[in-house]
């Protein structure tokens, strides 16, 4: 099923292609009354078609007026790759750190759900002082908090062929400026016993997700966050309010978030004792919530054609552990490392952009990334989270080096690798 | 429809929020001026004991939505349930997705990879994965059958864990699943399950 979806998403590129031209040229190609000389030498009048071109010039014809809601240029066509249960962010046509929050990636356990927001209500229980429930409404009035920070969902590894582009291999993550309610602020509204260790995050869709929680994370950065990107936040991302718990599994942040909890003990739901744990060497590793630090160069990638000369070569690094202090990229198949420019502001928990120059003379060779976080972690190859995991460590909290061929023709291939 | 109305209260909402935004957001600068606060922690000293919004939530309001179980029991509703009622069950409202031992449905996930472990691979099932019985009926309970998520009756949930527990060998066939026999029965991987041993620092764990 995965396999066909790239290709109906890119049928649907095609043709959206083919109507945009159509609507640009709308009627652009008019015709015209010219003079034309007749096979008898007589000069007669015939219709026949302007030149695109001329007609086509912008600053010949008044375009749209404002309209209420933007759209993206007729030109371009970023769009996820969609299977039934996620869809992937189009990571190589991004231009900077932040996605469009319509190219968020998703992945959900049983749809979407319609939540009208006047009847949103966010129930939080057990431990506390006194249990409370808070409407939409309510938790708009507290004290609000934005930050810009990255989610991305523990199963985000994808490997096997050469032909995958970056959005493939890795497209479940993405990043956002969330705004809402820190947990801590409700926290205090309800008051805490000191006892209680973890909570239960519950969710309000068809799967009613549940994760157990430390309240430690809870009173640290936690947030219910209500808005993304400065508007609220969008259906398939948790509306009208979900759980953001920075630089943790994505699978945590509860999205639809319903009710919370509090307890001494975690509950040992499904999705963190039958899914979202994973073997390391002879034990099974559960309740890893931090996203080691990882990166991706994101340009040039699979599909694109390399050019000699100058390449910039960008990406994205993070991690969830703190701030991303260093990015390194191999041009010699990882023999030598060079130190990269990170954009600035360099933010905790988040995706930032990185860029290094370099000069491709044509010879074959690979390209790579590594990520050096401020806790000194360095982004591992494959072979190092292999000796530490063993081989059936499966496709949770994978985090390796991702490496692009450069053939001698200038194309760019991912190189897999394979463990099994 | 007043629509044009709620427009302009929305705007007055709007522009008292970000007002006492910034009022706050200047509290906790001026705290944070000297030494690095915490980037996301406000400044609390302004506040008052309780903003007061929301209300308390009624007993009536958490039964309702209070439906997790713990693997020490707590939560478990009264009610009870049998393997053969809970096979019965299976056959008529789980098998469409999850396919039978007996009865391979082209397309649909088999029995043995995924609910029931097979000793001939490694797939995770609930007989080698799952370390407590209780996640089993929390999670049917809350989520299944797929197409009428959260439709069975207590007593139906009791008896399709009770099935599928049986099915991987884990209970025997004339066992009675209820409140307080569930939360005995010891899972084989329990002891395979360590809390995330990373510690953060250099070290590729």
């Amino acid at each position: 099923m995965e396999k066909t979806e790239p290709d109906k998403e890119a049928e649907k590129t095609l043709i959206n292609k083919k109507i945009s031209r159509r609507f640009l040229l709308g009627g652009a190609a008019t015709t015209a009354i010219v003079a034309m000389q007749s096979s008898l030498g007589k000069w007669i009048q015939v219709a026949a078609q302007q030149p695109v071109l001329k007609l086509d010039d912008p600053t010949k014809r008044i375009g749209p007026g404002p309209g209420a809601v933007g759209k993206r240029s007729a030109f371009e066509h970023p769009v996820r790759i969609k299977s039934d249960t996620s869809s992937r962010t189009p990571l190589q046509d991004l231009y900077s750190s932040l996605t469009p929050s319509d190219l968020h990636y998703e992945r959900h356990h049983a749809g979407v759900p319609v939540i009208d927001p006047d009847k949103y209500e966010l129930l939080i229980h057990g431990m506390v002082g006194k249990p409370m429930v808070f409407k939409l409404h309510d938790l708009k009035r507290f004290p609000s908090v934005t930050r810009t920070c990255f989610l991305e969902c523990s199963g985000n590894f994808r490997s096997g062929k050469e032909t995958m582009t970056p959005q493939e291999i890795c497209g479940l993550t993405s990043q956002s400026e969330w705004t809402g309610v820190m947990l801590s602020t409700l926290f205090r509204e309800v008051g805490v016993e000191p006892k209680a260790t973890w909570f239960l995050a519950e969710g309000s869709d068809a799967a009613v997700m549940t994760r157990s929680i430390p309240v430690k994370k809870g009173f640290d950065d936690a947030m219910i966050v209500y808005a993304q990107n400065g508007e609220a936040i969008r259906p398939e991302q948790g509306y009208p309010a979900r759980l953001l718990l920075p630089g943790w599994e994505g699978n945590t942040c509860i999205k639809w978030i319903r009710r919370i909890e509090l307890s001494d003990e975690s509950f040992m739901t499904r999705e963190e004792t039958s899914k979202y744990t994973y073997p390391v060497k002879d034990r099974i590793r559960q309740f890893s919530f931090e996203m080691d630090a990882r990166s991706i160069i994101t340009y040039p990638a699979y599909p694109n054609q390399l050019e000699r000369g100058w390449v910039e070569i960008r990406g994205i690094a993070w991690s969830g552990r703190g701030k991303v202090i260093r990015v390194e990229v191999s041009t010699d198949a990882g023999k030598t490392w060079n130190t990269t420019r990170l954009q600035e502001p360099v933010l905790d928990k988040a995706h930032t952009y990185f860029r290094h120059l370099w000069q491709w003379t044509g010879d074959e060779t690979e390209i790579m990334s590594r990520a050096i976080d401020e806790t000194n972690y360095t982004q591992p190859t494959l072979r190092q989270l292999l000796d530490a995991r063993g081989t059936e460590m499966s496709g949770y909290h994978m985090n390796p080096i991702t490496a692009w061929q450069i053939k001698r023709d200038g194309k760019v291939l991912f190189k897999p690798e394979s463990w099994k | 429809m007043p629509k044009p109305f709620n427009i302009g209260n929305k705007y007055t909402a709007i522009i008292t929020g970000s007002l006492l935004i910034l009022v706050l957001g200047a509290y906790s600068y001026n705290a944070g001026a000297g030494k690095p606060a915490p980037a996301f922690n406000a400044d609390t000293a302004q506040w008052p004991a309780s903003f007061g919004f929301g209300r308390e939530a009624t007993p009536q309001q958490i039964a309702a939505l209070d439906i997790d179980v713990r693997p020490d029991g707590l939560g478990l509703p009264t009610g009870s349930g049998t393997v053969i009622q809970g096979k019965a069950i299976y056959l008529t409202k789980c098998i469409a997705c999850h396919g039978s031992a007996e009865k391979v449905a082209p397309g649909v996930k088999l029995p043995a990879p995924v609910l029931v472990s097979d000793s001939a691979s490694k797939t995770k099932a609930i007989g080698n994965y799952w370390p407590y019985a209780s996640t089993v009926f929390d999670y049917i309970r809350r989520s299944m059958p797929y197409n009428l998520p959260g439709s069975l009756t207590d007593n139906e949930v009791y008896s399709v864990t009770a099935y599928l527990l049986n099915a991987n060998k884990i209970i025997k066939a004339d066992e009675v699943l209820n409140a307080q026999t569930l939360p005995k029965i010891a899972m084989p991987a329990q002891k395979l399950f360590i809390t995330d041993d990373r510690k953060g620092g250099p070290e590729v764990r």
